[in-house]
């Protein structure tokens, strides 16, 4: 099954190659008069429907903020939510624009699969998740534990490697999917559970006593989540770079959703050249030069869209962390429009 | 009234007594219950674990669903027994709060109205043709097969020139996809797959090994196979901008995947017409398709009645793939609700799939009924 779907990825991939290149992505999508953006089928604070079935969640605003920016109207996006298995597929065959879908981007993936990453908006790693009253603070504590995790992914050669270069005992207690594994951790089947810690966040809260279930510090692998786009069409490619890039910008200049008609009077040279008062910039990407400010209208800066969907005083309660601006101690960092 | 004692000293009686009730060991639920429960060691056995394990299992459930449930929530707090600080059953709050997204996906809220006509138009066309005693059946089949498509397909995508505004497929979700897919599934299985059959069973060489073909193919891999090649893989094979729509992909993918099942559940039915039937109708002049429609197929559908229904459930049922190609079903909106931090806690799943099983038994148990009554209502005349 694995290698038909391999098989089937490269097939699209190479025809991607073809279509990306002979037809530009934007041009396309100006036609069609909508972005369609390969969006997640439902994880927490990423991509979920809330009550009235509006899609809320970080990459799916990231979505938004490429339509704000082509058409000033951050709704001209259609969600197809794809599978884990699928996404690659979808997006090399055209089916979508970009693909903003918790994404690991790997080595292999982008020289295999015809697709390139165009940043990174979410940096995650494995992390494990454990009762307080172990007593645990830290995961070099956890020498002897037996730890639940799912069987046959990335998580679970990640654990052995970890212990293995820390040279700790440990036992692995395996299982099929991630809600077996999650129930025997939280019925004391094991000390600690481990996968992601966007997806622990979100795991925490179906325990039968979520505040009793602390996520240690530790980060045991990296896993840059972003948008990715078709290879061969480099418009596209550095339209979708530079929106990501324009947040984080917007973040560092402290230009907010709330304030941005203010700054657009503003006299600070570098803002006028963000806000497209001088210069080009816009035109350059094919898209107006007030892009920014509609971006920003549409869905805030960087840390505002953090906030809003994963950050501390939402239900992930997750922290900025790696995610922090590059001047506040993370490793988010934008190279400058000029 | 004296009863004699005759001569030879034998007692003879004179009247005859009245009608007398049976040994209540003999009769009534007594009896009832010894040879239909207790007529053997096992079955006594088997009676009294049944009794016990829904004794077991029924109060907890009742409880958990009627007693001491949420019926209005916010968010997963209002259903947090901890919260609380007493115990909750199920948090029907949260399918209260989710009802709108759950039976009509993303579809905008002031437009919803022409989902609710849609729902009518598909009810009264159903009932028209289904019940019985219904007037006018002709104009009914009409109704529903040709002017409830084209007018539940304007209703729901709109028309901008009558003043509908347009709703794209992508919007549509929850049970209008399950209703959607499930309807346009048998509405057209069941026209197309009769034509497969009798192609299949036709002396005409071509036609019959396009069928043949075509029932073998489509037979031979899952329903997802299909749903993907549509949705996935068949952008590459054609031309770039010709795009359908990834509904109408489904859809079609989804019509001739039934349609396959049932041309085969109604080959069945023309295999057991005896050859008399066949010759009969020749014998008295009727033409290929006469012979079909007058004398052949009203027999043979109505043999395989029970298959049609049961491929009918069984599409129902499978509509819940759809959720693999990225389209949200009725069962999809559910999990896709489950992941919203709002609502994650570890019971909600509980309350949610309870009803989405709910949902999906009234259907499928409404068409098994349905056809029973059908099967009862067309059993005249067959009883050999």
């Amino acid at each position: 099954m694995k290698k038909i779907i391999a098989a089937a990825v490269v097939a699209a991939a190479s025809f991607g190659l073809v279509t990306g290149a002979s037809a530009g992505t934007l041009d396309n999508v100006k036609a069609k008069g909508q972005l369609v953006c390969g969006a997640n089928p439902g994880t927490a604070g990423f991509g979920v429907p809330d009550e009235k079935g509006n899609w809320t969640g970080l990459d799916v605003e990231y979505c938004r903020a490429i339509a704000a920016a082509i058409f000033n109207d951050p709704t001209k996006v259609k969600f197809v939510p794809l599978s884990s298995k699928d996404r690659f597929t979808a997006l090399a065959s055209g089916e979508v624009d970009v693909l903003v879908r918790n994404s690991t981007w790997t080595m292999s993936r982008e020289t295999t699969l015809g697709v390139i990453w165009a940043g990174i908006n979410f940096y995650d790693g494995q992390g494990f998740m454990v009762n307080k009253k172990l007593g645990v603070k830290s995961a070099s504590e956890l020498d002897g534990a037996s730890i639940c995790v799912q069987q046959g992914t990335t998580t679970e050669l990640n654990l052995a490697d970890y212990f293995r270069s820390t040279g700790k005992k440990y036992q692995v207690v395996t299982f099929g999917t991630s809600e077996e594994a999650l129930k025997a951790y939280d019925t004391g089947r094991c000390d600690a559970y481990t996968t992601d810690r966007s997806g622990l966040a979100a795991d925490r809260l179906s325990m039968a006593k979520p505040d009793d279930n602390v996520i240690l510090p530790e980060v045991i692998s990296k896993e840059p989540l972003g948008p990715l786009v078709r290879q061969g069409d480099d418009q596209w490619l550095n339209l979708v770079k530079w929106v990501h890039f324009a947040l984080l910008i917007a973040e560092e200049d402290g230009i907010t959703q709330a304030n941005v008609d203010e700054k657009v009077k503003s006299d600070d040279p570098e803002i006028k050249r963000i806000l497209g008062t001088d210069g080009k910039f816009g035109e350059s990407l094919g898209l107006s030069n007030a892009w920014v400010v509609q971006i920003v209208k549409a869905v805030g800066n960087y840390g505002e869209m953090f906030e809003r969907n994963v950050g501390p005083k939402t239900p992930l309660q997750l922290a900025r962390a790696s995610n922090a601006l590059w001047n506040k101690g993370g490793l988010q960092y934008a190279p400058p429009i000029r | 009234m004296t009863d004699a004692i005759s001569p030879s000293g034998a007692f003879v009686r004179s009247t005859v007594i009245g009608e007398q009730r049976p040994p209540h060991r003999v009769s009534g639920p007594v009896l009832w219950i010894r040879e239909n429960l207790f007529s053997s060691l096992l079955n006594s056995v088997l009676t009294l674990v049944f009794v016990a394990s829904v004794l077991w299992v029924l109060p907890g459930l009742i409880r958990f669903m009627f007693i001491t449930p949420v019926w209005v929530a916010e968010s997963s707090k209002d259903c947090s027994a901890d919260l609380l600080k007493h115990p909750v059953g199920a948090c029907w709050g949260f399918v209260n709060a989710h009802l709108g997204y759950l039976f009509y996906g993303q579809y905008p809220a002031v437009e919803r109205w022409r989902v609710d006509i849609f729902y009518a138009l598909e009810a009264l066309g159903l009932i028209w043709i289904l019940a019985p005693k219904a007037p006018f059946k002709p104009a009914g089949l009409v109704f529903f097969f040709l002017i409830f498509p084209i007018a539940g397909f304007i209703l729901l995508s709109g028309m901008t020139s009558i003043g509908l505004a347009t709703v794209q497929t992508h919007y549509w979700g929850g049970f209008l996809v399950t209703i959607v897919i499930s309807t346009v599934g048998i509405v057209a299985s069941l026209p197309i797959g009769v034509l497969l059959a009798l192609g299949r069973r036709s002396k005409m060489p071509i036609s019959r090994l396009v069928c043949v073909i075509m029932i073998e193919f489509v037979r031979g891999v899952p329903l997802i196979t299909v749903l993907f090649m549509a949705n996935v893989m068949f952008p590459l094979f054609v031309p770039e901008g010709w795009r359908p729509d990834s509904l109408l992909r489904v859809l079609v993918g989804v019509g001739f995947f039934s349609a396959a099942y049932m041309a085969e559940a109604v080959r069945g039915g023309l295999q057991a017409i005896p050859r008399g039937q066949y010759e009969a109708a020749q014998a008295l002049g009727l033409g290929y398709w006469q012979m079909m429609i007058k004398i052949i197929l009203p027999q043979a559908l109505k043999i395989v009645i029970p298959n049609i229904v049961n491929n009918f459930i069984g599409l129902f049922k499978d509509t819940t793939l759809v959720a693999i190609v990225g389209i949200f079903d009725f069962l999809r909106t559910i999990q896709a609700s489950l992941s919203d931090p709002n609502w994650r806690s570890a019971e909600m799943p509980l309350a949610a799939y309870l009803f989405a099983a709910f949902i999906y038994f009234i259907f499928c148990y409404g068409m098994a009924r349905y056809s029973l009554s059908m099967e009862r209502r067309l059993q005249t005349g067959n009883r050999h």
